[in-house]
């Protein structure tokens, strides 16, 4: 968007104001989930941080926290990965192409992507949990050269469950990345790995000491992965983690997304983990 | 001699074996023997003798069970660095699985009935053995755990 030849932040704008989208394409992905590209009404750009997310509104049924898994070097274009669970999220994925909806954002704290320059990268996700990552994949490969081994570890529930299947393969055909995928069931003709995500882990291929490490997924998911990586040398210093909570307001009024002593939607949604184990161990919380 | 050197060089090379001591190894080694086996050939079957265990050194190996009329269910797969097989270790010593190979497998034979043999002869090599065994046991169980969880299926009830 321009103001007086000048571009202006999407943030500069009322932050509760939901700004007109129109899909450009709806892709299903998964028997539940679909991808939606998106451009601005008013046509302006869309910068955005890799693990930031939106407040997508579905005209009438109400609005959902959805992260954004486009490239966030293209600022023309949104990209979002929607499961549908719910109301809201299942009336977005049932939207078509032409469809318009609301977007606030983009909110909450990003990958850490320039902290890790110099540091081998550990990437694990797991079922959609590798929508709020692929931002930073594609971020890690614009600038290769500045990062040491490259790990992508993916898990998923099924073989039909598997996220961004071409691009995953796409991912695992390059010289410069380690990519491995896994599947909890075995069905049809899959002749790839079984067994839970967290197991890849010790399949190695990065330097313990000058790792990071990306991880996405359903929380006792990233529990167990958080174990599997400390048993494996990497300290939780070196540990980012993307939590989900109920987001209402996603600008820290409302309360709804309360974790231990933070907001996840303004604190979070991605956070080094050693500055949330505390509250990560709590039940309930 | 030099075969002999080789098998402790690869069992060295393994993580369940590289804190045990040459005099240890040198135990073991008279039990190890290099094999292969092709894609799609039975390693051990569901219900036979455990009379020997692997170490996975190369390609990957399904654990199936034949489930009719489902047909064969993969469990889990392994791959270099695993170890195959724990029936050895608990009476009857009969394997609870099938194990196949997905891709060509290169492993090390370990000849079960020598060590458990050895095991009771010396109860310092046996604790050595069992408790680097039952971390892979545990680790196992960990993960079919989590494989049994379904930490992927659709949350019930959702507010989005």
């Amino acid at each position: 968007m321009t103001h007086q030849g000048k571009m202006v932040s999407p943030m500069a704008r009322d932050p509760m104001l939901p700004r007109l989208f129109r899909i450009e394409t709806m892709k299903r992905e998964l028997s539940d989930t679909v991808t939606m590209t998106l451009k601005p009404e008013d046509g302006g750009a869309f910068p955005f941080k890799p693990g930031q997310f939106n407040m997508l509104y579905s005209f009438g049924v109400g609005e959902v926290p959805i992260s954004i898994s486009g490239d966030p070097a293209d600022e023309t274009v949104l990209c979002h990965t929607i499961r549908a669970v719910g109301k809201a999220s299942s009336a977005l994925a049932a939207l078509k192409a032409g469809d318009c909806v609301g977007v606030r954002g983009p909110f909450g704290t990003p990958w850490p992507i320039e902290e890790c320059y110099g540091s081998d990268m550990l990437i694990l996700g797991g079922g959609v949990g590798l929508a709020p990552l692929r931002p930073a994949i594609n971020a890690v490969f614009a600038q290769r050269e500045k990062f040491g081994n490259v790990v992508i570890l993916y898990g998923a529930r099924t073989p039909e469950d598997i996220l961004y299947f071409k691009e995953l393969k796409a991912w695992r055909s390059r010289f410069d990345v380690n990519c491995q995928v896994t599947v909890d069931r075995m069905t049809g003709k899959w002749n790839g790995r079984v067994g839970v995500v967290t197991q890849l882990i010790k399949g190695g291929g990065f330097d313990r000491p000058h790792t990071k490490a990306l991880v996405c997924g359903p929380e006792v998911m990233m529990r167990f992965a958080i174990q599997a990586l400390n048993e494996h040398g990497v300290t939780n210093e070196r540990i980012y983690v993307s939590m989900e909570r109920n987001m209402k307001c996603a600008v820290g009024f409302c309360g709804h997304c309360q974790f231990g002593p933070t907001f996840v939607c303004k604190d979070g949604p991605v956070y080094r983990f050693d500055r949330i184990r505390d509250a990560f161990k709590l039940r309930e919380l | 001699m030099a075969e002999t050197e080789g098998l402790k060089l690869l069992l060295k090379e393994a993580a369940f074996f590289q804190d045990f001591d040459d005099a240890t190894l040198n135990l073991i080694v008279p039990c190890v023997t290099s094999k292969t086996f092709d894609a799609g050939q039975y390693i051990l079957h569901d219900g036979e003798p455990a009379d020997t265990f692997y170490l996975l050194r190369h390609g990957t190996v399904a654990i199936e069970l034949a489930a009719p009329p489902r047909g064969r269910l993969v469990l889990q797969t392994l791959t270099e660095g695993d170890l195959l097989g724990w029936s050895w270790l608990v009476p009857p010593y009969r394997w609870s699985f099938d194990a196949r190979a997905v891709s060509l497998v290169r492993c090390l034979g370990l000849d079960a009935k020598r060590l458990r043999t050895l095991c009771e002869q010396d109860h310092d090599f046996g604790y050595a053995l069992l408790q680097r065994y039952v971390r892979v046991m545990a680790a196992r169980l960990t993960a079919a755990r989590l494989q049994m969880l379904d930490l992927y299926a659709p949350t019930p009830v959702s507010n989005f």
